[in-house]
């Protein structure tokens, strides 16, 4: 009794045995509670792709019933909606988009974010305030005038290249999430390389590319997800002539010319879904690791 | 400064001018896209919302009529602003509390945690347009899966993208459907929460709600602030969910000849950005479409104010 002041008094005592089977019993019901949540909740994400799947493989009359399970898996559907026409054009502009879209923002970004993380100048908080500002305005602020420039002074409306040009000239997501990755590349590197003889060139592609390939692999990714999945830029620039529409765009017009046909629109659904989990599968570390990138300084 | 640069020596001064020049070759794309592609069409946006334009004839300066027309006379005007805060309220609070609660639950499952991952992670990556075409099936009233399996349960039936009281709760449960994104943030936010924090509140006897309440939520409010912020600006260009559910609960696809009045049903699914688009590419109407631009640009920059000013960190140095 006289030692037992100097005992932090919060410890718990020596528990008997039945505390433990209770502790025991209690971490087992948790654990049951955790895990059937977990799988109420990936039912609620899951379930809609497997009830797109199932509809995209019914024939067209069982497609108008409210079946859930197709009774002739009808396989040709895919087949249906690859040959319709316009379906590989569509993909070929939307691959175009991205690809063009990716390299151009990716090249033109690096230096601006290297820029703004390791040079000193007046005015960098200014930049960085404009980066901001730029990365969150919405599209449709813009669009009325930018439009009018691509009409009526490049006449290159009809065409995706109002949307991939303006790409050669810096994104601001790209240059901020680049930047934020930059800022951890401690600056003895980058002074070391200067020792050296390096110039500010040799410098970001010599011994900063290799070290930001994860961060520059994540922005790549987002930047090629936001081209596939864009709709108001092709809606806006290519509407007017189908042989420069995207895959999204025509996804759409799709369901247009298939009234009733909810399983051809299921499978050209999934048609434009599946490039997109097939790139998360093989680059899923990037991915992650990019989402956590727009967080980090949160 | 100027007094300073002069005093130093000049091969100090050519240094310091063979820096500025490499400063701005470095940051040259990115001036140059500022000014064509932000500042100039800004500027532009402005300058229209004060003259009638219909894209063709010459435009003409119109003072204020465009600014009374789409305040006073404009019908849909004060339906698109009050949707666009529907969404703003109540899509992101939902957004924001159901990615949290995600993010919380895939830090607590034991086993099978990659799957479960995964598995909440990847609605997120569908492209909106495929993911609000997918809804549209799944809820279509008629033959619909959802209703059919409310209907076997014997719960109530709604015509969600079909019902004007339903079509906004539809969207939202669209966008919680993708709550990927913000599930990671958290997830990462979560697992950095310092474990001898949870100790010690455990120690002092505290529930798991007062350990949440005194440990995790301060832990990770940035976090929170950074959700809602950017959830609130993802709210205001909120467009292509709406427009496409709109078309396809409708039947009525654009293209040929047919042209959709978005909103449907009843001006409930019909948001700011939507009017931009309808205003001026679909009745030519430059002038009052870019009245509506000028009020969603200071919407943006005034919350867009609101997380550069809080000292959260968001543009910190190191």
């Amino acid at each position: 009794m006289a030692l037992a002041p100097t005992l932090p008094r919060r410890r718990p005592l020596p528990t008997p045995a039945g505390t433990a089977r209770a502790a025991r019993r209690r971490a087992a019901l948790h654990w049951v509670a955790v895990h059937s949540t977990a799988v109420a909740a990936a039912l609620f994400f899951l379930l809609p792709f497997v009830f797109v799947f199932l509809t995209s493989v019914m024939t067209d009359h069982q497609a108008l019933t409210s079946d859930l399970w197709p009774q002739h898996w009808q396989w040709s559907n895919y087949g249906k909606v690859w040959h319709t026409p316009g379906f590989l054009t569509w993909w070929r502009n939307t691959l175009l988009y991205a690809t063009l879209g990716t390299v151009l923002t990716v090249v033109s970004s690096l230096p601006v974010a290297y820029a703004l993380a390791k040079f000193r100048f007046r005015g960098r908080n200014l930049a960085l305030m404009a980066v901001v500002a730029m990365m969150m305005l919405p599209p449709q602020v813009t669009v009325v005038p930018m439009y009018l420039f691509w009409a009526k002074q490049l006449h290159l409306t009809g065409s995706l290249w109002p949307l991939i040009i303006p790409m050669a000239f810096g994104d601001a997501f790209t240059i901020f999430l680049l930047r934020q990755f930059l800022l951890t590349i401690p600056k003895e590197y980058v002074e070391a390389a200067r020792i050296d003889g390096c110039g500010e060139l040799r410098t970001l592609l010599r011994v900063v590319l290799p070290m930001a390939k994860p961060a520059i692999a994540a922005v790549a990714l987002f930047q090629f997800f936001s081209c596939w999945n864009d709709y108001f830029g092709p809606q806006i620039y290519a509407s007017e002539n189908p042989d420069a529409w995207t895959l999204s765009y025509g996804l759409e017009s799709f369901k247009g010319a298939h009234h009733t046909n909810w399983n051809l629109t299921m499978a050209a659904t999934l048609l434009v879904l599946a490039p997109v989990i097939v790139l998360f599968f093989f680059a899923q570390r990037a991915f992650v690791e990019g989402v956590t990138l727009t967080g980090v300084k949160g | 400064m100027a007094l300073v640069n002069s005093a130093l020596p000049p091969a100090l001064r050519r240094k310091r001018r063979r820096e500025r020049a490499r400063t701005l070759a470095f940051l040259s794309p990115w001036l140059v896209g500022f000014g064509v592609f932000f500042l100039y069409p800004l500027v532009s946006t402005v300058y229209f919302s004060f003259m009638h334009y219909d894209g063709f004839a010459a435009p003409t300066f119109a003072g204020l009529q465009n600014w009374d027309y789409v305040f006073t006379k404009y019908p849909f005007f004060w339906q698109g602003l009050g949707n666009t805060l529907w969404l703003v309220v109540v899509m992101v609070s939902l957004r924001v509390l159901f990615g949290l609660g995600i993010g919380m639950l895939v830090t607590k499952v034991k086993s099978g945690s990659g799957f479960f991952r995964t598995a909440f992670y990847l609605p997120y990556l569908a492209p909106p347009v495929a993911a609000t075409m997918a809804f549209a099936f799944l809820l279509n009233p008629g033959t619909g899966p959802v209703n059919h399996l409310l209907g076997e349960l014997g719960l109530p039936q709604p015509g969600w993208f079909t019902d004007p009281s339903w079509s906004k709760p539809a969207l939202t449960l669209l966008a919680m459907w993708g709550i990927g994104d913000l599930m990671v943030i958290f997830m990462a936010a979560l697992l950095d929460v310092p474990a001898e924090q949870y100790e010690a509140a455990e120690l002092d006897g505290a529930g798991s709600f007062q350990r949440f309440r005194y440990v995790t939520l301060p832990n990770i409010s940035p976090i929170v602030v950074f959700a809602v912020v950017t959830g609130v600006i993802q709210a205001m260009q909120y467009y292509t969910q709406a427009i496409v559910a709109g078309k396809v609960a409708s039947g009525v696809i654009g293209g040929s000849g047919q042209q959709f009045e978005p909103g449907y049903p009843h001006g409930s699914t019909w948001t700011l950005p939507q009017m931009v688009y309808s205003l001026g590419f679909q009745r030519f109407d430059t002038g009052s479409a870019c009245v509506v631009a000028v009020i969603l640009f200071a919407l943006s920059m005034a919350f867009t104010g609101v997380l550069l000013r809080r000292k959260s960190g968001f543009l910190a140095e190191d």
